[in-house]
């Protein structure tokens, strides 16, 4: 466990773009891949920490709760505008669902500062995948349409 | 793409046969250079799009195709609903509706360069463009509704243009059997400040000169002359048709094996034509196509505002509006039948050729015009619908630039401001609140 990577990145998918959270933990590898999300639109380092959103979402399992839980991030960057530079999640697995609690902190865009590149539209189930990686960690991924 | 599971029809036609779940071949319309640049993943994806319940003869994928997701980005499919057939959210894509129209300003291009920065710099004053960027309008509750009800028509109803400007306009304006009841709230939510505003990533609006005409008498039909300037819009259904893709995307993929369906990949997630939520998906999809349709047309109004102010002299008559994300209900001759299908085009485009009913009058006997957007430093084209594309595709055609690099290839390998000073001095001038979006668009990474 203690060599698994905590970073993200992105991947080639065509005219789109493939989002990836490394993490020790399931929780760590969506946080990864929410910031990966947050850098296709501009650069989390420069985005200030000015105020913070929760969300929480359900699924039958944590592929689809990771679409789940991309999509309520651009929901929210869609309808107030805001750039996410950190954020954290919780996960429980209850009788009948994958719950993700999870809180997201940012500051509303400034087009000066933060030279947003695009917007993104959706996360999409094309090569989605939440699975444990060869390091010993975990990794979460998919491509989101822009 | 390997090539050798395709038979060679023709210099520009590639058919995979029927195997494993395929029902019908798929069949890919490009040149060798062209087939051999795409990625493996396109001939798979128009495999799966094969296997899917109701096809109707052939899995099809455009000159321009590339990896989407279930759909190739350039596929055509239409689906039968009385043998199955099934609606995919995936097929239509999350920018339902995005689409191309060109406008005529009647002026000669020594007329525009005259005042060319000036008017780069007003159309970008007034048109809202780029991430976070907000239009005008406020739109909720009833005149929402209405606005997703119909369209263009709403848009000229309120004063954004001209009665003439929907019979130029696929559908003339209004796509009929929108459901407003079935668009979520967030969806709603998301568009209430969007309409008239042009989005980020590929799309744009340009002032355009006619460079070549390839044949006269169709650019004749079309009013187009050597030398005039024209203005495309580019963009969808902005944030209300990327929050319907969303929600229906999930919906289909946890409802598919109640359906009976369970697709080769989980981002096939479609649902039969006649089913609950099939008929709440084109009713939602049909709204989103309205909201693209009325979202171009303020835009039309906004760019005849800036024109009226920098040369009057022009008047900005629309020559067409396209939609290239759709799934739409058609009559087409299947095996010497007419048979009710529902086309998906996903990064395609209707081209309806000659004599076609749903051509409008004044292109009737030219054929539909097809207009395909080219990238910031290369040309866009204006196509004709010909009679034979009906049996080649179910009248459709490719959409236009694609991608041949990754965005963060094309950061790293590009700079905003270096592209903006090279475009400039070939005499295009580019505005954007982006340099980082400019780069990621940059000519060498998306190009015709």
């Amino acid at each position: 466990m203690s060599g698994a990577e905590v970073r993200w990145e992105h991947f080639r998918h065509g005219a789109d773009i493939g989002v990836r959270g490394l993490g020790r933990t399931r929780e760590q590898a969506f946080e990864q891949a929410a910031l990966a999300l947050a850098a296709v639109v501009a650069e989390p380092a420069r985005i200030r920490e000015a105020e913070s959103v929760e969300l929480s979402c359900a699924a039958p399992d944590a592929e689809l709760l990771l679409v789940d839980f991309l999509n309520a991030l651009i929901y929210q960057m869609a309808t107030r505008r805001l750039l996410f530079g950190r954020v954290e999640v919780h996960m429980q697995q209850t009788a009948d669902a994958l719950r993700l609690e999870a809180r997201a902190w940012g500051e509303a865009v400034d087009v000066a500062r933060h030279e947003p590149a695009v917007e993104v539209k959706g996360a999409t189930l094309t090569a989605l995948a939440v699975a444990p990686d060869a390091g010993g960690g975990w990794l979460a991924q998919c491509v989101v349409d822009v | 793409m390997d090539l050798t599971r395709f038979e060679r029809i023709s210099a520009t036609e590639w058919r995979l046969p029927p195997q494993g779940a395929m029902r019908v071949p798929a069949v890919l319309y490009a040149s060798e250079p062209l087939v051999r640049e795409m990625d493996d993943k396109v001939a798979e994806q128009m495999a799966n799009v094969a296997s899917l319940p109701g096809i109707v003869r052939a899995s099809y994928a455009m000159p321009d195709a590339h990896w989407g997701y279930g759909f190739p980005i350039g596929g055509v499919a239409a689906f039968d609903p009385d043998r199955g057939g099934v609606v995919s959210a995936g097929g239509v894509g999350f920018d339902i509706s995005c689409g191309v129209r060109m406008l005529h300003t009647g002026l000669p291009r020594a007329a525009v360069e005259a005042v060319q920065a000036r008017l780069a710099d007003a159309l970008f004053r007034a048109v809202p463009a780029g991430v976070g960027s907000t239009g005008a309008l406020r739109l909720g509750g009833k005149e929402m509704d209405a606005m997703l009800v119909e369209g263009a028509r709403w848009a000229v109803r309120r004063g954004h243009g001209e009665e003439s400007d929907l019979d130029r306009i696929e559908e003339r304006g209004t796509m009929a059997g929108a459901r407003p009841d079935c668009v979520s709230e967030q969806a709603k939510t998301r568009q209430r400040d969007q309409v008239g505003t042009l989005g980020s990533g590929n799309h744009y609006l340009e002032v355009q000169v006619v460079a070549e005409i390839h044949d006269e008498d169709r650019a004749r039909a079309y009013g187009l002359a050597q030398d005039r300037v024209v203005v495309s819009i580019h963009c969808g259904s902005r944030g209300l048709g990327h929050q319907i893709g969303t929600d229906f995307l999930r919906r289909m993929t946890l409802e598919a094996r109640q359906h009976g369906l369970a697709p080769a990949d989980r981002e096939l997630a479609c649902a039969p034509i006649r089913s609950e939520l099939g008929q709440e998906y084109l009713g939602a999809m049909r709204a989103a196509m309205n909201c693209a349709l009325a979202n171009r047309q303020v835009l039309t109004a906004l760019v005849r505002g800036v024109f009226a102010v920098v040369l009057p002299a022009a008047r900005l008559p629309l020559l067409y509006d396209v939609s290239h994300n759709t799934c739409k209900e058609e009559w087409h001759l299947v095996d010497g039948a007419r048979r009710r299908l529902f086309v998906h085009r996903k990064g395609a485009t209707r081209a309806f050729g000659p004599g076609h009913p749903d051509v409008p009058d004044v292109y009737r006997a030219a054929g539909q015009p097809v207009i395909i957007g080219g990238s910031m430093g290369t040309s866009s084209y204006v196509l004709a619908g010909l009679e034979t594309g009906e049996a080649r595709s179910f009248g459709s055609a490719c959409h236009g630039a694609g991608r041949s690099m990754s965005r963060n290839e094309a950061t790293r390998r590009f700079d905003g401001r270096r592209v903006v000073n090279e475009l400039a001095a070939r005499g295009i001038l580019i505005r954007s609140p982006s340099l980082r979006g400019v780069a990621e668009e940059a000519p060498e990474a998306a190009p015709p």
